[in-house]
């Protein structure tokens, strides 16, 4: 099959690519970022999504399954220009599958949709409405391009519409939402909450998403690998050190002394938990996931093992100097 | 220490226990303490026997950490055994496995009826079980509260919570009356409010027998003379209860739990609302019988 991956730059993208690409099909890529070492046979094309050139891709290359994977988080850009990029993305995408006889979309969306509040269940399914945008305004894009392209499930029922909506990925490449929080040595937890978080190894997301293309599923799913944990073991098995503070405090230190930048409504993701239930996936494709939570954490640490603190730098250097004398 | 003098009482032969017999004793179940001074074991054997299915962190795919179910059951062992000194009767009637509801009255200001029903299922039964309470919503809203709440198992009470645990086989615990129902002055402490409906549909959605409880004496312990609406509204929860040296804290009155035969309603759960208020009916028939009955009998001393 020809197989276009928009956002083929991303480190889940890439493994997807590198799976499709060993099982024989024909893979092809658009991302504004590059992928020096791909492969010869993966075409990648360094274009905006919004742009003409990428219309060409469609046109030129007839793809006969399209996975988008081109959305960002509010971590990565910010204000009008994430805005663009997720919705009109996702439309644009839409257009051009519609005008270009693409028979399979695969939307990948995130859990984040359902909102975190104090009375949502946990394990969400997916007929449950998005919650919570008023306090996290920065998510209300990628909320909008979930249910945009589950429109298209009625809109063309021509075509087979996956909508995806996966937990957060771990593992040895460290990219995505949890990965970058959990990267230096302190992680930031509001005072007084411990939500449980879902997370998978990134071989089983992509894993995930290769299936979704096998078995060419129509409909909504929740993808979830093992049970989630609460943040706090997820940091200390990680090796990292939790910072609990007050949310008022929390507020104005994030982006600082080494703590990572959060939108303001992000906080309430370490407030209070987003936990779905992934039955219906793994019962359209057969699909469970091969690293466990303990594993994947273990991947994680080892590839991104806890930066060391400055003092013992400092001190390593001192007597590195002393030594040299 | 207690085993050496129980052995010299009884008459028998007094020697000195070989280590062995003395490990062999640090566990006895409570039938076999009968005879002698009422040895009870600790938290962490019965924790040990919790049948809940645990991960390698000691966490459940609920968030039921084991550690703090250890140190919440702690506690609430001390009020159970040593403050309130409960008596419970008739425990046998909660099923060891499966999914089942336990239902009862509220009885005092704040959730010692709650915690006090946890306990027994944690240290009456065999194996010991957790009784997993559909909590108020605003408990979730406070620091501290929500994640204990979430780790001890005290989820929000949520009827999409409620099937996904008893489908897992779970013991759950409803209070019908609701906030309602905690509110009830120190007049109207052997007085029930007006039931909630949902527990029964979610009963017969799915197929869950239900245990009646009574359960006695938290009017007693926290006599609520006055519920503060405004003030509660403020620090949002539902009231803030007053007694007469003001704050909740509760005396140490013996409280009473008594479980009832287990009641099996057949039905989908979508039944018109009179056939749902008509068993409803029944299981608050059946607690009001408990709690007529064993109230007469504690006025006079029983």
């Amino acid at each position: 099959m020809r197989i276009l991956i928009l956002g083929i730059g991303g480190a889940v993208a890439r493994r997807v690519a590198l799976e499709l690409r060993e099982q024989g099909h024909q893979v092809t890529g658009i991302d504004t970022r590059p992928w020096e070492d791909a492969p010869a046979d993966v075409e990648v094309h360094q274009v905006d999504l919004r742009k003409r050139a990428a219309e060409e891709v469609f046109r030129a290359r007839r793809p006969e399954v399209v996975v988008h994977m081109a959305t960002v988080t509010s971590l990565r850009v910010q204000g009008e220009e994430r805005h663009r990029i997720n919705l009109g993305g996702t439309r644009v995408v839409f257009e051009h599958c519609r005008a270009y006889g693409v028979k399979h979309v695969v939307f990948v969306g995130r859990h984040t949709f359902y909102g975190a509040a104090p009375d949502s269940p946990l394990y969400h399914t997916e007929d449950e409405p998005p919650k919570e945008l008023a306090s996290f305004p920065e998510l209300a894009d990628l909320v909008a391009a979930d249910l945009y392209a589950a429109t298209a499930l009625w809109r063309d029922p021509g075509m087979t519409t996956s909508v995806l909506r996966m937990c957060y990925t771990l593992g040895p490449s460290a990219q995505g939402t949890l990965a970058t929080f959990l990267r230096g040595r302190r992680v930031p937890m509001v005072m007084g909450y411990d939500p449980l978080f879902q997370f998978m190894h990134e071989e089983d997301v992509a894993d995930a998403i290769v299936r979704t293309v096998e078995k060419r599923v129509r409909g909504i799913f929740n993808v979830t690998g093992p049970q989630p944990l609460p943040l706090s073991v997820i940091i200390r098995e990680t090796g990292r050190l939790p910072v609990p503070l007050p949310m008022p405090v929390l507020r104005q230190l994030i982006g600082r002394f080494g703590l990572p930048r959060l939108p303001p409504g992000a906080l309430y993701h370490l407030k209070y938990p987003i936990v779905m239930d992934g039955h219906a996936f793994h019962e359209a494709t057969g699909f469970t996931h091969r690293h466990d939570e303990v594993q994947t954490l273990q991947a994680f640490r080892e590839a991104w093992p806890p930066p060391r603190p400055r003092r013992q730098e400092m001190r390593e250097f001192l007597g590195a100097l002393t030594s040299a004398r | 220490m207690r085993d050496l003098k129980d052995t010299a009482d009884d008459g028998h032969e007094t020697r000195v226990p070989s280590a062995c017999e003395i490990c062999h004793d640090a566990a006895p179940s409570k039938k076999e303490g009968k005879t002698g001074v009422s040895r009870e074991e600790s938290v962490e054997a019965r924790l040990k026997r919790l049948e809940l299915p645990f991960n390698a962190y000691g966490v459940d795919p609920y968030g039921v950490s084991r550690w703090h179910v250890g140190v919440f059951m702690k506690v609430l062992a001390f009020f159970y055994r040593n403050y309130f000194r409960v008596s419970c009767h008739g425990i046998e009637h909660v099923p060891a496995r499966g999914r089942a509801m336990l239902v009862g009255n509220h009885s005092g200001g704040v959730a010692v009826d709650g915690a006090m029903i946890i306990a027994s299922a944690f240290l009456e039964m065999e194996p010991p079980r957790l009784a997993q309470g559909m909590a108020e919503k605003f408990i979730n809203a406070f620091p501290v509260a929500s994640p204990w709440a979430s780790r001890c198992g005290q989820f929000p009470g949520l009827p999409e919570h409620a099937v996904r645990l008893l489908e897992e086989e779970r013991l759950l615990m409803v209070f019908p009356e609701g906030a309602r129902g905690t509110a009830k002055l120190y007049s109207e402490r052997y007085d029930m409010v007006e039931f909630g409906t949902g527990f029964m549909r979610l009963a017969l959605k799915t197929r869950t027998p239900i245990i009646p409880f009574g359960f006695l004496g938290g009017g007693a312990a926290i006599p609520t003379v006055a519920n503060l609406y405004g003030l509660g509204r403020a620090l949002g929860v539902p009231y803030v209860p007053v007694t007469p040296w003001v704050l909740p804290l509760p005396l140490p009155v013996p409280l009473e739990i008594h479980y009832g035969e287990p009641m099996v309603f057949e039905g989908t759960g979508n039944e018109e609302d009179t056939v749902i208020q008509g068993y409803v009916g029944q299981v608050k028939e059946r607690i009001a019988g408990i709690i007529d009955r064993r109230r007469h009998e504690r006025w006079e001393g029983r």
